[in-house]
């Protein structure tokens, strides 16, 4: 039975979702037609790449992909390891001090490193890792939610699955990669896609740690591009803009279940 | 023994939260209470003389009041949109596939990437919402240099970003809700609009107040946009505490006023996590 008032809410759901979309999809009318097209919009309008072309020859694009793409890896691989090994630790170790010492992680939950910019760039200074990839990434590489996530999921993995690999010689590390490993998979990629779409998108940070095309992620090196005061066309911008955000949002399209399913997995944890 | 295998399991990650949280947190606190050092001057211990300063100090206010507003102006509606998003989406209609992703995208935008698109929007004359204001009539407006407008133009563009990422939490509750409940609503007579107050929303609550949370506090933490769209301006009209920090820090060079504004965020954050340590159940989210 179809109810009254359901296709009147279909309706307003579809015009939602196009007032949604509309500010990217003038992102793409901008960054295709012609400059003079910007504001006139005309179906037969020509189709250009020179934007694009004009925005990759005006900023150093290859090198940002380069930096951020070093920044997202490295942190993601850092990450995976480090909250590996903890997660375990919280998950199935009895020891002196777990809680308070959980309780001192979760504490990077509340106290992201975005608010403590002045303390961090200080300690980068003191380190002399100012202006180097490294030094975006270290305050990330420890995560909190990390280690909380796998922490739930290595809780819901059998003992006896632990207890079967270590009959069989296992060590420690040997339990992790054979057992706890392959068993969180799910959630190995969940987090992995949070976290490389946040450290993809993060600004503020890198920007106070980078002075130089050599370090700078694709986030500043669109910021300076995109400044009003560098008299850009707005044309060029949204293609530059489109160029900055293509890997993710391509990424996104073609895996757009993975991805609903993974910030869920990840949000309600 | 296994104590020493859980502590050296443990150290990789607590030497790096230590040098990144726990230590900058309390130098933070520490050099709250210190003056500006110069080649001339060492810094010394003032006691809260930075904290007088502060709150004499109107852009201090101002920027307060800003990020009061900018939370209040993006929570309540991101969340009520993002529930209406979430019904919606649940429900069987035609092309929900497309619906979805088209409320989603914008979570995956960064806000740089964001306010480049939305700069155009609000950009006077040539920009989208004067061309479309000129057609019934409206003249040009400086949207974003207008102290009175400012704030409301970054408040609309952070709900856009917003609301999608939002929707999922409550896609996920709205999942578990079992299909049979609304099915005896309808038997018993109930309108859709009374099944929705009376049941869905109250059963919604727990990730209502979940979302709350965690929106708040994000919040507090959005100023990229700042960087592209006003700098803060005009006149501090929409300048926000962390972007404040930030000017603070690295462009008037008084970290000790960074380091007091700091511990004010701190504090607003801690007052949050309090809140949802009291408020929520933590059974419902955190086992």
């Amino acid at each position: 039975m179809k109810r009254p008032g359901s296709s009147v809410e279909a309706l307003a759901a579809w015009l939602l979702a196009v007032l949604w979309i509309a500010p990217l999809v003038y992102a793409f009318w901008a960054a295709f037609h012609p400059s003079e097209y910007a504001v006139h919009f005309n179906l037969l309008a020509p189709l250009t790449l020179d934007q694009f072309r004009e925005a990759w020859r005006q900023a150093p694009f290859m090198r940002y992909y380069f930096n951020t793409f070093v920044l997202v890896t490295m942190i993601l691989a850092v990450q995976l390891v480090l909250c590996t090994l903890a997660a375990y630790a919280f998950a199935r170790l009895e020891f002196w001090g777990r809680e308070v010492m959980f309780a001192l992680v979760l504490l990077q939950l509340m106290i992201v490193p975005e608010v403590l910019i002045v303390e961090n760039y200080r300690t980068l200074a003191a380190f002399n890792l100012v202006d180097t990839i490294v030094g975006i990434g270290l305050p990330y590489m420890a995560s909190a939610f990390g280690i909380f996530l796998l922490r739930q999921s290595f809780k819901t993995i059998p003992r006896e699955l632990e207890e079967a690999a270590r009959m069989e010689g296992c060590g420690i590390m040997g339990v992790l990669w054979r057992v706890y490993v392959p068993t969180a998979r799910p959630t190995y990629l969940a987090y992995a896609l949070v976290s490389v779409s946040y450290h993809w998108n993060n600004f503020l940070w890198p920007l106070v740690v980078t002075n130089s095309v050599e370090t700078r992620p694709l986030t500043v090196g669109l910021a300076i591009f995109g400044a009003p005061e560098s008299g850009v066309d707005w044309s060029v911008i949204s293609a530059g803009t489109l160029l900055a955000v293509a890997p993710l949002l391509i990424a996104f399209f073609l895996f757009q279940r993975q991805f609903v399913q993974s910030f869920l997995h990840a949000g309600i944890k | 023994m296994m104590g020493i295998y859980a502590w050296l399991l443990l150290l990789p990650a607590s030497v790096l939260l230590v040098t990144f949280t726990h230590y900058p947190t309390v130098a933070t606190f520490i050099h709250s209470l210190f003056s500006n050092g110069t080649v001339i001057r060492p810094s010394r211990f003032v006691g809260l003389d930075n904290y007088r300063a502060v709150m004499h100090d109107p852009v201090f206010w101002k920027v307060m009041e800003n990020t009061v507003l900018f939370a209040l102006g993006t929570v309540p509606a991101s969340i009520a949109l993002a529930l209406l998003m979430a019904v919606w989406v649940n429900r069987r209609i035609p092309g929900r596939a497309f619906v979805r992703l088209s409320y989603f995208t914008p979570t995956i935008l960064p806000m740089i990437a964001v306010a480049n698109i939305w700069l155009f929007f609000y950009t006077p004359d040539i920009g989208l919402l004067d061309q479309i204001s000129a057609l019934f009539g409206g003249h040009g407006h400086n949207w974003l240099g207008d102290s009175r407008t400012v704030l409301w133009c970054l408040i609309v563009m952070t709900i856009w970003k917003e609301a999608g990422f939002f929707m999922i939490f409550y896609l996920a509750a709205l999942q578990t809700h079992s299909p049979e409940l609304e099915e005896a609503a309808r038997l018993e007579g109930a309108s859709r609009g009374a099944f929705f107050w009376r049941v869905t929303f109250p059963l919604l609550m727990p990730t209502t107040l979940f979302v709350f949370i965690n929106a708040t506090l994000n919040s507090f933490k959005l100023v990229d946009h700042l960087f592209i769209l006003t700098k803060g301006g005009p006149d501090n009209a929409s300048n926000l505490l962390l972007y404040y920090i930030y000017e603070n820090a690295f462009s008037f060079f008084d970290t000790a006023s960074a380091a007091t504004l700091t511990v004010i965020l701190l504090a607003m954050l801690a007052a949050m996590a309090i809140v949802q340590f009291t408020v929520l159940d933590k059974r419902i989210h955190y086992r």
